[in-house]
């Protein structure tokens, strides 16, 4: 019982050739466009690489780019197939060649789901491996003076005015850290002297924020130092205050910005999947369709095309059996030589016998 | 004696009409970017409007628009006419609107060119208009309290951090101004009121600056406040200090900006004249071998095309006498008693025959 069967003639079969050929072609652009999305996003991530501790995200643009390359071949191969179809001398060659070729659009397309499906699943490590980056950010913010953290105020300044946020999860990130280097101190200050013996660790801790978190959309001159003491500036409430600095934390900001970036790229993905699906449909139809062509003996007349053979569950049996006699082949028999022989060529007549129906399956 | 004469044989002809046509459509396309120069230009500036005085350069992008849309029609009608030109027969259509079209077109050349130039020359009004602009700005920076001014704090926040630059000329233009809103100074501090008192205007001036002017590249936090007291931070001097605020003034950095896009503009515009002119050069010569050759009557020999067919001199002297004989044609004859009336004896040189002849009598076609 054969899956979806449909008939061809001559000139349906013709239509089909090229109507695959333009869809290939199409196919190949969205590999490109699936290519250049991969690029896009590593790019993205990569401008951001000193506040993330981890790589991990980065394998969600790797496999795009990886699909990206792979669908573009494939797909050509795809068209290349399309141009010989209707030549009977050159389509053989490409017979050997099919079987491989679905099962790589079908790993394609897997792999493209996968895909989606990992960018909401990693988004939880995405925030975790920001967490841990912003917070070292913030740490050696003062350290301008020591060897490899001397940009890291210029990062964290800069992305606090780019994403507009401010610290980690709020503003009072900045009040548990030493942001101010003790070569600004003056330690012969009573001030400082305070401050430094008011904490266990002997750090400069106060209730200030850099100016790169300062809001330019408030109403009054920004307030960066003294914030929690509302006697500090005239008409000012701490509490009530949510103009004075952004109130979002960097991490938020960044986690929404990747997560809509990749979201508004999963239609774009998904479409991509079904135009593939419909290529590799449409060529198992014309390959089918050719091949019963080329064995009448009036190769312009019709016939017929289908999806499988058999029934699913019956290609699905013959499968298992092919794939099982070839891990026997594959395997050691302990028992010793003549055995071997005995069991080879056993395995090599069923071999046979299923290679048989293999250039229609 | 021709200007510059050039023989053409048929092949050639056809040649020039096939490339003409290509060449036609580069300039249609070429007049689409001018276009589109002008569009950008004109995004550019009024996205920076609140900070330009009312100031004469919006005519700048107009220009270019205007020139742009002109040229992409006369290119297009220009590649129609080179189309039709390889068929003799066909150039018959356009013969009559082929010279108008090229003493248009050549008109229209002197227009590119102005406004190439004018993109150069629009500099100076933009260096006054800025400075007008900005200085306005700054002092309506702290009144985000009333309507009309409210957004300028944020403008000009905006722009300091976007164009790493600080005040109109350098950071001491904030020190002139009062920037920081009657609101939130407490007048019963008596700080305040000094400072209040220290000037005619009763402007509270500080030797600080907004946040906006901090510079990120600065390895140590921002100094705001009390920017020129040695004594008042650790380890500072603010002469020799120069990574702590944006070094940088505004006007400077957005006429460096502006100059940059309109001088990548102009030369843009300048190889479009010169494109314009050859395919000009070009549609003139195919003109004067067509007409050539309809003249000869063998549409298939060859031809001689020019530029002009006297010297400069006498066709321009032919040029005046034709202007100055239109002239003389809508003048009344004012000279037997001013009175126009007066039958005066004809003195045109045209010969219509002797008078009192008898008609004759026509004979019938057979």
């Amino acid at each position: 019982m054969v899956l979806l069967k449909m008939k061809f003639n001559q000139q349906r079969r013709v239509r089909l050739a090229q109507g695959l050929w333009l869809l290939s072609w199409l196919a190949v652009m969205c590999g490109a466009f699936i290519f250049c999305l991969g690029v896009y996003l590593k790019t993205e991530l990569l401008r951001r690489d000193e506040v993330m501790e981890n790589t991990e995200i980065h394998v969600v643009p790797n496999i795009l780019m990886m699909v990206g390359l792979a669908s573009i071949g494939t797909n050509w191969v795809a068209t290349r197939v399309c141009q010989d179809s209707l030549d009977a001398s050159r389509f053989p060659r490409w017979k050997v060649l099919l079987l491989a070729w679905f099962v790589v659009a079908a790993l394609l397309c897997c792999l493209l789901l996968a895909v989606v499906v990992l960018s909401y699943v990693l988004q939880g490590r995405l925030e975790e491996s920001l967490k841990v980056g912003l917070r070292n950010g913030i740490r050696f913010y003062k350290d301008t003076d020591v060897p490899g953290r001397c940009f890291q105020k210029e990062t964290i300044d800069r992305l606090q005015m780019e994403f507009r946020c401010c610290g980690n999860n709020n503003f009072k990130d900045w009040f548990e850290v030493q942001w101010v280097s003790g070569r600004f101190l003056d330690y012969t200050a009573q001030e400082v002297k305070d401050r430094i013996r008011s904490n266990v660790d002997g750090r400069y801790l106060l209730d200030g924020v850099p100016f790169s978190c300062c809001n330019p959309a408030s109403p009054r001159p920004c307030l960066q130092y003294h914030l929690t003491d509302n006697r500090a500036h005239f008409n000012y409430d701490y509490l009530s205050e949510d103009l004075n600095l952004y109130s979002r934390g960097c991490r938020q900001a960044l986690t929404d910005y990747y997560m809509g970036l990749m979201n508004s790229t999963g239609p774009g993905v998904l479409s991509v999947i079904l135009i593939q699906i419909s290529v590799m449909l449409s060529l198992r139809y014309l390959q089918t369709a050719v091949e019963g062509a080329m064995a009448l003996e009036d190769p312009e007349g019709d016939s017929e095309g289908y999806i499988l053979e058999k029934g699913v569950k019956e290609t699905f049996e013959e499968v298992k059996v092919k794939v099982l006699t070839m891990m026997k082949l594959a395997q050691v028999d302990p028992e010793g030589v003549p055995v071997d022989a005995e069991a080879e060529k056993a395995a090599d007549t069923t071999a046979e016998k299923a290679a048989s129906p293999t250039p229609a399956s | 004696m021709a200007v510059l004469k050039v023989k053409f044989t048929k092949t050639k002809r056809d040649k020039l009409a096939q490339v003409l046509w290509i060449l036609n459509w580069i300039s249609v396309v070429t007049g689409a970017v001018l276009f589109i120069l002008g569009l950008f230009l004109k995004v550019e500036i009024n996205k920076r409007v609140e900070l330009m005085a009312e100031r004469d350069i919006q005519y700048v992008p107009n220009m270019l628009i205007a020139v742009g849309l002109i040229a992409c029609a006369i290119n297009f009608l220009g590649g129609k006419i080179c189309y039709d030109c390889v068929d003799t027969t066909k150039f018959l259509r356009w013969k009559l609107i082929m010279l108008p079209y090229i003493v248009c077109t050549f008109f229209f050349t002197f227009c590119v060119l102005v406004g190439a130039l004018m993109c150069y020359s629009m500099r100076g009004e933009l260096e006054e208009s800025l400075t007008l602009g900005l200085t306005q700005a700054m002092r309506f920076y702290k009144d985000t309290d009333i309507p009309g001014r409210c957004f300028l704090k944020r403008t000009v926040d905006l722009l300091q951090i976007q164009f790493q630059c600080c005040g109109n000329s350098g950071y001491k233009d904030w020190f002139q101004i009062q920037w920081i809103s009657n609101r939130y100074l407490d007048m019963s501090q008596q700080q305040v009121v000094d400072r209040l008192r220290s000037n005619v205007e009763g402007k509270y001036l500080m030797d600080g600056v907004p946040f906006s002017c901090c510079n990120i590249n600065s390895p140590r936090p921002c100094i705001q406040q009390q920017v020129t007291n040695n004594s008042a931070h650790f380890h500072y001097e603010h002469q020799t200090e120069e990574l702590n605020l944006w070094m940088k003034g505004c006007r400077q950095a957005l006429l460096e900006y502006y100059t940059n896009i309109m001088q990548s503009i102009g030369l843009t515009v300048l190889i479009t004249w010169l494109f314009e002119l050859s395919v000009l050069t070009g549609v003139r010569y195919l003109q004067t071998s067509l007409e050539n050759v309809l003249r000869q009557g063998d549409p298939d020999s060859e031809s001689d095309g020019w530029l002009l067919e006297n010297s400069f001199m006498e066709t321009a002297r032919i040029n005046l006498n034709i202007i100055k004989s239109l002239g003389k044609n809508n003048h009344i004859h004012t000279a037997k008693n001013g009175d126009p009336n007066i039958d005066i004896p004809s003195t045109s040189k045209a010969h219509y025959g002797p008078d009192n002849v008898p008609p004759k009598t026509i004979k019938e076609a057979s």
